[in-house]
């Protein structure tokens, strides 16, 4: 085995050795879960807690407003939904942002492919979203016997995986892209959750796109890149997918981030140990 | 056989801003645009031109004060940081020891930080569950396995964490100050453990250490870096004794003292040696002028100072204790000085130093210590005889009568 030190000129993406350091990349996202759960009295409970009761405080300020025949289904099903694809997003997003901060003593002492780090911190999101998982199907149960929504089980069975990937791709983007700016400016730390919040109302995850009316508006919301993801979980749902031209909008603006941010996140990389 | 690691002419530059400032906020970044100032930038090499070859099998030592780019060069050679220039031919898989216990987590039980230390440090999970039990019987610590971490005391976390280290198995391994933690008896075991992987299983050592004694026992050649270049490589022997040299050329050693001190301190140390630059004549007088810091008056208790001379190796030629009977040390607030002479210093030529010691009565506080301070070097003259004197020859003098019957 014989390789080089040499300073850094060329770009790739390192997708090969990302792949050598499988291994660690599995016990880093171990390790994240582990102690994210053991930390707290009622662990796993959290992730199953924390969507429902915000479930219950939409559907009971906003459930009457949104009200459209654009639903499909009733409000409930259909914000907890949206709130399942956001909260990977989102807690993906805030994790692989503060990741690099929160690793800064593994990174000055160890090298390894830093993608590692924000893509571990998104796995625990994934695994937050299974957990929140089982609630959204006792949901969906529920308003199945009460209101007679009809699922279609095959079409949302096979379509999760692609919701929840896009899901990734989406906060893995915006994550790299955030986790590389923070090591060089820490305002965004700050400047994280307050993105979030503001994205989560600007977007079309709690109310549908439709409420808006003129189709420059509604490009500019499918932008969104969790927005693909949101949509087709609950067009896999109903059998119903209105808007293919605006998912597809989402899921190039999604592919587009994900470049940015490993592109922003690999030119940077090699200075991280210097900076953090 | 090509070299296992050739290094060839790193630098490695830093850009410092005149504002120290470990990062920038956005706000400064995004004014500066708009005001069109240009931040002054400096340039500074924490590396240049640094060139050497270590072959398969050799143990090197990395010497040099502080600043003097020991860590940088480390970090270039495991990948933490690249060079600006230059560049590395390695012909094996390095693992770098900058820390050990690096990534160690304290909600974690000790079986788990094994596996996740064991993993950032390079090893697979099938290595690691194969000297799983090697590890914790080399540690000592199977019973508290599956205890959290943050319930070990700070020297089982040490075991623990070297423990992981020792069970690597890469070509080259660099070690960066690990061993300056511990006790004694687990530095020795730690020492042992290095010394079987350079000698007996061949390994490849960039050992780079304050603990001199630890350089000349593990290494054979060593690289003295000066200010990011490298000074000389020569004989570990050799260079630690040229580091030792112009480690500091200064007779006295003060300390900064902070403002609240509730014992008594040595705050000055000073050496007089027969000739100036700290070099000093077999045989003749040498006094040591020695000032204490009392913030407190300590009427009842006894306090008793002693002095030790070692040399690079930190092996002890000399030792000195004052009477508690003649000598009243720190009866009362303020400065008080001491001096110690030696009518007839009878030490063999080479590099010494001094470490001073200020405690109170046997098995209470010790008070202050100072070490590795006033080097000075012995030379010989006007003791000539028809043999060169040779380095190590002997540790001392000593006057004896010849008769023939």
């Amino acid at each position: 085995m014989e390789y080089e030190i040499k300073p850094h000129r060329k770009f790739d993406f390192g997708l090969t050795e990302l792949w050598s350091y499988k291994e660690l990349f599995y016990f880093f996202a171990w390790r994240d879960i582990k102690v994210k759960y053991k930390q707290t009295v009622l662990g796993f409970l959290w992730a199953i807690l924390q969507p429902f009761i915000t479930m219950l405080v939409f559907a009971f300020f906003f459930g009457k407003m949104v009200q459209s025949a654009s639903l499909n289904m009733p409000y409930p099903v259909f914000v907890l939904s949206g709130l399942l694809m956001w909260n990977i997003f989102s807690s993906g997003v805030v994790n692989a942002g503060n990741s690099m901060i929160h690793n800064s003593n593994i990174i000055k002492k160890i090298y390894f492919p830093r993608l590692i780090i924000p893509l571990s911190a998104i796995l625990v999101s994934v695994f937050d979203f299974l957990m929140a998982f089982v609630i959204f199907l006792a949901v969906m149960i529920y308003f199945k016997f009460k209101s007679n929504l009809d699922i279609h089980w095959i079409s949302f069975i096979l379509l999760l995986p692609v919701s929840i990937v896009i899901s990734c791709i989406a906060s893995f983007g915006v994550g790299t892209l955030l986790a590389a700016l923070n090591i060089k400016y820490r305002d965004f730390r700050y400047l994280i959750p307050f993105m979030i919040q503001t994205l989560l109302f600007v977007t079309p995850v709690i109310y549908p796109i439709n409420i808006v009316e003129p189709p420059y508006l509604k490009q500019i919301l499918a932008l969104n890149p969790v927005y693909a993801a949101i949509e087709i979980l609950r067009g896999s749902m109903t059998g119903i997918f209105p808007n293919n031209d605006l998912i597809l909008i989402s899921i190039i603006s999604s592919l587009v981030l994900l470049f940015v941010g490993i592109f922003f996140f690999r030119k940077t990389e090699y200075y991280f140990a210097d900076l953090i | 056989m090509k070299p296992i690691l050739e290094i060839d002419n790193i630098g490695k530059k830093f850009r410092i801003q005149h504002e120290l400032k470990p990062y920038r906020s956005l706000r400064e970044s995004l004014t500066g645009i708009f005001r069109n100032t240009k931040t002054s930038y400096e340039e500074f090499y924490a590396l240049k031109n640094v060139s050497f070859n270590v072959n398969a099998g050799e143990a090197i030592g990395i010497v040099g004060k502080n600043g003097s780019g020991k860590s940088t060069l480390l970090k270039i050679l495991s990948k933490i940081t690249p060079p600006s220039e230059g560049k590395i031919i390695s012909r094996g898989r390095i693992a770098s020891l900058l820390e050990v216990g690096t990534g160690f987590h304290f909600e974690l039980t000790g079986r788990e930080n094994v596996y996740l230390n064991g993993s950032i440090l390079g090893m697979t999970r099938t290595e690691i569950r194969s000297k799983f039990d090697e590890i914790i019987d080399f540690s000592g610590t199977e019973k508290f396995l599956d205890t959290p971490l943050k319930h070990y005391s700070s020297g089982m976390q040490l075991r623990l964490a070297f423990a992981v280290a020792a069970f690597l198995e890469p070509e080259i391994m660099i070690i960066d100050e690990v061993l300056a933690v511990g006790d004694a008896e687990f530095q020795k075991k730690c020492l042992g453990k290095m010394e079987d992987a350079s000698k007996k299983e061949g390994k490849t050592i960039l050992f780079v250490s304050h603990d001199l004694n630890a350089i000349t026992n593990l290494t054979q050649k060593s690289i003295l870096l000066k200010a990011g270049s490298v000074d000389s490589f020569d004989s570990s022997i050799k260079i630690v004794e040229k580091y030792l040299q112009n480690a500091s050329a200064e007779t006295t050693y003060r300390k900064q003292l902070r403002d609240e001190i509730h014992y008594p301190v040595i705050s000055s140390v000073n050496i007089k040696t027969s000739f100036p630059d700290n070099t000093h004549v077999a045989d003749e007088p040498l006094t040591l002028e020695i000032e204490l810091h009392v913030p407190k008056e300590l009427p009842k208790s006894v306090t008793w100072m002693s002095i030790q001379i070692s040399d690079f190796r930190d092996k002890g030629f000399v030792h000195v204790s004052t009477n508690s009977r003649e000598i009243k040390l720190c009866k009362e607030a303020g400065i008080q000085k001491v001096i110690c002479t030696f009518p007839k210093l009878k030490l063999y030529m080479g590099h010494y130093h001094v470490n001073v010691f200020l405690a109170g009565p046997p098995g209470e506080k010790i008070y202050d210590v100072v070490k590795n301070v006033c080097p000075f070097e012995v030379i010989i003259i006007g003791k000539e005889f028809d043999w060169k004197w040779k380095p190590e020859l002997c540790a001392y003098f000593e006057d004896a009568n010849w008769n023939i019957n």
